[in-house]
């Protein structure tokens, strides 16, 4: 089906989707959470009538916006990156992948470019009541642009309600409402948008600080501080909960990504989570080298994440490359060799039917229906290819983890303080509360490199590898776009941080 | 319901669907033709802030619009998407280039410590305006001109041009239809300012934002002949329906408009409201010409997207290959798709009438030096 691979010219592409994407990830939880923040502090605002929580509210809108902008900025290149980067990719799954997209667009982006322009200008021009919906409706609006693009990504990790049609040679949707409440889209929806409230909520809680530490806009930080760290802890519970359902959902169809996440080469009952260790980095799939260099196991809790039952097996690494007869498990190798004669088959049947050979077309069609779930592994060279990087995996999952656990004890710590009153005091909070903000916009970028490192080689689970869903293009171009996107982002990010900070110096107005 | 309709109709819903977000859009980029007419209509800095807030306002409408045509275009032509995007790359990562430093541009631009400076924001806007906007109409352009890639039988593409696309930009065609749609822009943004911006005690601007209509509708209309020209007397891409054989043949869009009446007719319909807009602002004075203008543009978008793709016609024609040239009906997306994707464009009316109501709601004061020197103004 493909003439070479040009490895370098995938990569290129890899790295040029993983830099925008990692890059549009900077703004986009910082737009879910900050809206929902804002129209809450509106809220209280219209509630009360009180002056205060309405510079209150412009001064984080004000934020919000700055971050906005940019925001929308390194999305548009996503959108058009899928056909630019991955144009095979775009043909063979277009007919399923593309619906969520314009959906994106028809239901989610217009709420939120149409209701932007209230939220900002139209304080003094439409109704406050009018003015409080718009705030709603961009938060709403942000939140469902998360739903159907993760939709989207969901139906990537666990392609579903579809069919291959080999007369097109592409993937065609057979059940809308399967691809849309699969469940990866429902657990990444709420896993990806929760974390986003909780890094807004601690945006709110560091700027706060920097200004109780200042001693200037106390009240105002108080303020925010009481509401954020109500959300921000419901948030991070949400988080902890929504992530387990992701392991489990991995653990049922993307075994082999839970195992990297764990380390976990062989498979066992019993199996344990590594609550901290160092990987092995020479060790390779088949060999008997130790997976850990150091490692601190609790048995028994990986068993209890995949399957809910702390005694029940879960597959390694090696079962999964070689097969394990005992366990029933077919290796990337089986199913590889069933796909490489799906490849075969497929070209007979494209070849008999243009020399209008219709019995020799059906015959191959046939041969071709037995293994044609298969077809993506007939593009691996060998097993060993279905590996992804362990170690990147590994290291982000457990960075991930150990954030999400912090991060619900010091939302209880300014809650607490919030509820006592001893804000102003603790002073030792400040730094702890800025320190979780960078922590939590790490542990979101790691989030998005489990689930996206973790499924190499396939960009469509089990059906395309990345290899063949590249564009055909000299990887030059790629290469130079690569830079442009990194410069051109670059400064743009340098450009947002410094107005930021200015902004978040001159500080809210105050009512005289 | 919807399901039950024949494949054919859906593949010709979804052209029309896809025309109309393209001609909106077209219609939206009077906020580019704005950005382009900062430095020259805004004399000083109470101007240039009142033409920045003006069309800033409906930035991320026209953005938004650009994405959703580019949605819409993989979800209902995904053949079409894969091919031109993957192929084109280098226009449309120049096209993508100046959208991104576009919408940082307003937020950014009057915002202290942004790094570069407000110039350079203008200049971001500028760029944006110009070559952002002949880019898309020189792609618009290969509808007709063609483009150089096969597929292979997979539907696979390879683009035969080292340029990717930017050889689009060679054609006189091309760069004229360009051209026109940068004019039309200015023409736009022109109208869209007299409409929206309270002139009161700014005659001399006012006056200035007249004379720029006037001027950008004689350019435009300089390459609006060279592209009607072309159109007219170009041999074209046509597919036999008998048996999907692509050939070209002379005077093939004159040929489609004259059996296609009713689109020759929404095409002078559409012109005509441009001119018309053009003479009630200038000659009579009126602050409406927008409207005329803008459903003029829409109409004129729409009669160009039907030409490339009704009546047998490939709207992405391959030069190198006459049978790889893309149709509505070979490169769209399977039945169910289409089906599921008409449920989901049935809420569009309810789209465009929150869009309307909001923008009615915003844009019924016009926008006045006070509010934007006022102590309590949000403003760009
Ligand atoms: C502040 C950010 C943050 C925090 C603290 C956590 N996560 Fe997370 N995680 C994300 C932010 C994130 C994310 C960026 O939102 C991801 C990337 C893809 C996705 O859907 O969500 C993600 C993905 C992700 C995946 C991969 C899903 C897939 O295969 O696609 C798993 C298994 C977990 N998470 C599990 C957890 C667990 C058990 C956590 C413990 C508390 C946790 N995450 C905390
Ligand atoms: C915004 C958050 C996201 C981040 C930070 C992110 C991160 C990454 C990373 C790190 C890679 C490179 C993996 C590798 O090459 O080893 C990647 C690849 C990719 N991601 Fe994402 N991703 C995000 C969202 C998405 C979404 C929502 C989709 C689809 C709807 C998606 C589709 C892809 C594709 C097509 C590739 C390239 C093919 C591949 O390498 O698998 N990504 N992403
Ligand atoms: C976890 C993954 C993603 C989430 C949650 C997400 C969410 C969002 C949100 C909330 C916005 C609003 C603007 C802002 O960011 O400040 C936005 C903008 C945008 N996103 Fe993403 N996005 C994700 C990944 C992607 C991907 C993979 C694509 C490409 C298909 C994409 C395409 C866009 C586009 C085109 C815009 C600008 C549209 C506009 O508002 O006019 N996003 N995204």
């Amino acid at each position: 089906m493909i003439d070479q691979m040009d490895l370098s010219l995938v990569n290129w592409a890899r790295a040029q989707f993983a830099l925008t994407a990692m890059y549009h990830w900077l703004f986009v939880p910082l737009t879910l959470g900050m809206s929902f923040l804002c129209a809450f502090f509106e809220t209280i605002y219209v509630k009360t009538g009180n002056e205060e929580w309405k510079n209150l509210t412009k001064f984080w809108m004000k934020l919000f916006g700055i971050n906005f902008a940019i925001g929308v900025a390194t999305g548009i290149i996503l959108e058009f990156e899928f056909g630019t980067n991955w144009a095979n990719y775009s043909w063979m799954v277009g007919d399923i992948f593309g619906a969520p997209l314009a959906i994106e667009g028809i239901v989610a982006f217009f709420l939120e470019a149409t209701f932007f322009a209230v939220m900002f200008f139209g304080w003094n021009r439409v109704s406050k009541g009018f003015h409080l919906l718009s705030t709603w409706m961009v938060a709403i609006g942000s939140n469902l642009s998360a739903l159907w693009i993760l939709v989207a990504n969901g139906w990537m990790q666990f392609p579903t309600g579809m069919a291959f049609n080999p007369d097109t040679a592409r993937f065609e949707m057979k059940s809308f409402f399967d691809v849309v409440f699969s469940p990866y889209a429902i657990s990444k929806f709420s896993h990806a948008t929760t974390s986003g409230f909780a890094v807004s909520s601690f945006f709110v809680i560091a700027v706060s600080c920097y200004f109780l530490a200042k001693r200037r806009h106390v009240l105002m930080a108080k303020r925010s501080i009481a509401v954020a760290s109500v959300f921000g802890l419901i948030a991070s519970l949400m988080v902890a909960f929504t992530g387990d359902e992701a392991a489990y959902v991995d653990a049922h169809h993307q075994p082999m990504k839970l195992a990297a996440m764990e380390g976990l080469w062989d498979g066992t009952t019993k199996a344990p989570v590594v609550a901290f260790g160092i990987i092995n980095g020479m060790k390779q799939p088949g060999d008997f080298q130790d997976p850990f260099v150091v490692e601190f196991k609790v048995p028994g809790l990986l068993s209890l994440l995949a399957n809910r039952d702390p005694g029940s097996y879960v597959p390694g690494i090696n079962d999964l490359v070689y097969g394990n007869k005992k366990m029933g498990i077919m290796g990337a190798n089986e199913m590889l060799e069933k796909g490489k004669m799906a490849v075969k088959y497929l070209a007979e049947y494209k070849e008999a039917k243009k020399a209008g050979d219709m019995q020799r077309a059906s015959m191959a069609l046939q041969k071709f229906n037995q293994v044609k779930e298969y077809l993506g592994y007939g593009h691996l060279e060998k097993p060993e290819d279905a590996v992804p990087p362990v170690s990147i995996t590994f290291y982000a999952f457990h960075i991930m983890v150990i954030v999400g656990s912090l991060m619900i004890l010091v939302f209880v710590l300014f809650l607490i303080s919030t509820i006592k009153n001893t804000l102003e005091k603790n002073t030792w909070l400040y730094p702890i509360g800025v320190a979780l903000f960078f922590l939590s916009f790490i542990a979101g970028q790691a989030g998005w490199v489990v689930a996206e490192v973790g499924r190499q080689p396939w960009a469509i689970q089990g059906l395309l590898p990345v290899a063949v869903a590249r564009t055909d293009i000299a990887a030059s171009n790629v290469k130079l776009t690569f830079f442009m996107f990194l410069v051109t982002f670059t400064l743009l990010l340098i450009a947002e941080v410094k107005i930021m900070l200015k902004q978040i110096q001159i500080g809210p107005k105050e009512v005289a | 319901m919807i399901g039950s309709l024949d494949q054919s109709i859906l593949q010709q819903l979804w052209w029309i669907l896809a025309s109309i977000v393209g001609s909106l859009f077209l219609f939206l980029t009077f906020v580019q033709g704005g950005q382009t007419l900062i430095w020259q209509l805004g004399k000083n800095e109470t101007e240039k802030s009142l033409i920045i807030n003006s069309i800033g306002r409906k930035w991320e409408l026209t953005f938004t619009t650009l994405v959703l045509f580019g949605g819409a275009l993989f979800a209902a032509f995904p053949k079409f998407y894969a091919t031109s995007f993957g192929g084109a790359y280098w226009v449309w990562i120049s096209i993508l280039f100046t959208f991104i430093v576009q919408a940082v541009s307003f937020e950014y631009r009057k915002k202290p410590d942004n790094l570069f400076g407000s110039t350079i924001y203008e200049a971001f806007l500028f760029i944006n305006g110009a070559i952002g906007i002949l880019l898309i109409g020189a792609a618009v352009g290969t509808f007709f001109t063609g483009s150089n890639f096969v597929l292979n039988e997979y539907n696979l593409v390879k683009w035969t041009n080292p340029l990717r696309g930017l050889e689009a930009a060679q054609n006189i065609f091309n760069i004229s239809l360009g051209l026109f749609l940068v004019f039309n822009a200015r023409v736009l943004g022109a109208l869209y300012l007299l409409n929206n911006i309270d002139f009161t005690g700014m005659e001399e601007f006012r006056n200035r934002t007249k004379n720029a209509v006037f001027h950008n509708f004689i350019a435009e209309l300089v390459f609006l002949l060279i592209v009607v020209g072309g159109l007219l007397t170009m041999s074209g891409f046509h597919v036999d329906p008998a048996t999907g054989q692509v050939m070209k043949v002379p005077f093939k869009y004159l040929k489609n408009l004259v059996s296609m009446p009713h689109v020759l007719l929404i095409l002078l319909a559409g012109l005509g409201l441009v001119i018309y807009a053009v003479y009630v602002t200038y000659l009579k004075d009126r602050d409406n010409g927008i409207w005329f203008a803008g459903i003029g543009t829409v109409l004129v978008g729409l009669a160009v997207f039907f030409t490339a793709g009704f009546n047998n016609t490939p709207f992405y024609p391959s030069k190198v290959d006459l049978q790889s040239s893309l149709t509505i009906y070979n490169a769209s997306s399977s039945h169910y798709t289409l089906t599921a994707m008409t449920y989901v464009a049935l809420i569009i009316p309810v789209v465009l009438a929150y869009i309307a109501y909001v923008w009615y709601q915003m844009d019924s004061k016009k926008l006045s030096q006070e509010e934007i020197e006022s102590a309590e103004a949000e403003n760009y």
